[in-house]
């Protein structure tokens, strides 16, 4: 019997070894992993990359929309002389400005598609946030983005619980759609008409 | 009935660019009584407080949306007959099928044409 227990004794040891030996290696893998992730400094990533992006697609908002309002003050002077000439050239003018103002559309849209992005870099950076209060490019930005984190967690958690009803709105709020999955006006008005 | 081009239309979006399209797309077609909101909050006020026989409006806007607008308009005893007119960028089935169960009278997707936002206010308000 005391054999048997010896034996078992012997099983056991080699097993902790096995084990032992098997976490020492996974924690070896987390250091290296902690180790590449800091040296590729997450927060220099958000605070020069991401931020600098998001002020660039900002620029372009501005951008076009100065240049949209350039463009209609264009047509809206032209607008202006059209009671002065015959009435088929007040037609036609009538008509290129119609143009105009449809082409400006774009402005709008290409502001939601641009902000759209800004989101999606915003996303980017909490993520890198979280990566950054997990394994830190140093002590100070660990302490702080882990505070911000837990700060923002709350918040989100709380909104989430006290606004189940907007949530759902929210999800009607994708902007506008890539040519392929966007919907013509003819598909809008058959679906608006199926109600009737 | 002719439609009396003089009605107070209210349009109602954050883009600047996009309200001053609308005001003058509407101008051409001989609507001259234009006010703006840049929000559904802004403009619930507005409609509250004035006289507006006609609502063109975008979804997408904070703090109050389009939706959320509707919802209000389509909720208040006064002005819960308001023509409305929904011009978004949403074009999903699912945003078409919310707007319709909210009361709006109908849906345009930008971006849209002169003749496309004619025909649905002639569809909605009859024909001038």
């Amino acid at each position: 019997m005391l054999q048997v227990i010896g034996g078992d004794q012997m099983v056991t040891d080699k097993a902790g070894a096995v084990v032992f030996s098997e976490l020492e290696a996974l924690a070896e893998y987390i250091r290296a992993a902690k180790a590449e992730i800091s040296a590729l400094r997450p927060t220099e990533v958000k605070d020069e990359f991401i931020s600098s992006a998001s002020d660039e697609l900002d620029a372009i908002i501005e951008a076009t929309a100065e240049a949209t309002h350039s463009i209609m003050d264009a047509a809206e002077a032209v607008e202006e002389v059209i009671g002065a000439v015959d009435e088929k050239a007040a037609a036609q003018l009538t008509n290129a400005t119609t143009m105009i103002y449809e082409a400006c559309t774009f402005q709008d849209i290409t502001g939601q598609r641009v902000t759209k992005i800004v989101d999606t870099l915003k996303h980017i950076e909490e993520k890198v946030d979280s990566l950054v209060a997990a394994f830190g490019d140093d002590k100070d930005t660990k302490k702080k983005t882990r505070k911000t984190a837990s700060k923002k967690t709350k918040t989100t958690k709380a909104k989430k619980t006290a606004d189940k009803k907007k949530a759902s709105d929210e999800d009607l709020l994708n902007g506008p759609q890539l040519s392929d999955n966007a919907k013509s006006q003819e598909e809008i008005d058959a679906l608006f008409a199926s109600f009737d | 009935m002719a439609v009396d081009k003089d009605m107070s239309v209210l349009i109602v979006d954050d883009y600047k660019t996009m309200l001053r399209i609308l005001r003058n797309l509407l101008k051409q077609l001989g609507f001259n009584n234009v006010d703006e909101a840049s929000d559904g909050s802004e403009a619930l006020g507005k409609l509250r407080e004035g006289e507006f026989n006609f609502v063109i409006s975008d979804w997408n806007m904070e703090p109050m949306t389009g939706i959320q607008l509707l919802r209000e308009v389509r909720a208040d005893e006064k002005l819960k007959a308001l023509p409305f007119i929904m011009v978004t960028a949403e074009s999903k089935s699912e945003n078409v099928i919310a707007a319709k169960e909210a009361g709006v009278s109908n849906y345009i997707v930008k971006p849209f044409n002169a003749e496309t936002l004619k025909s649905k206010m002639v569809s909605v308000l009859g024909e001038f």
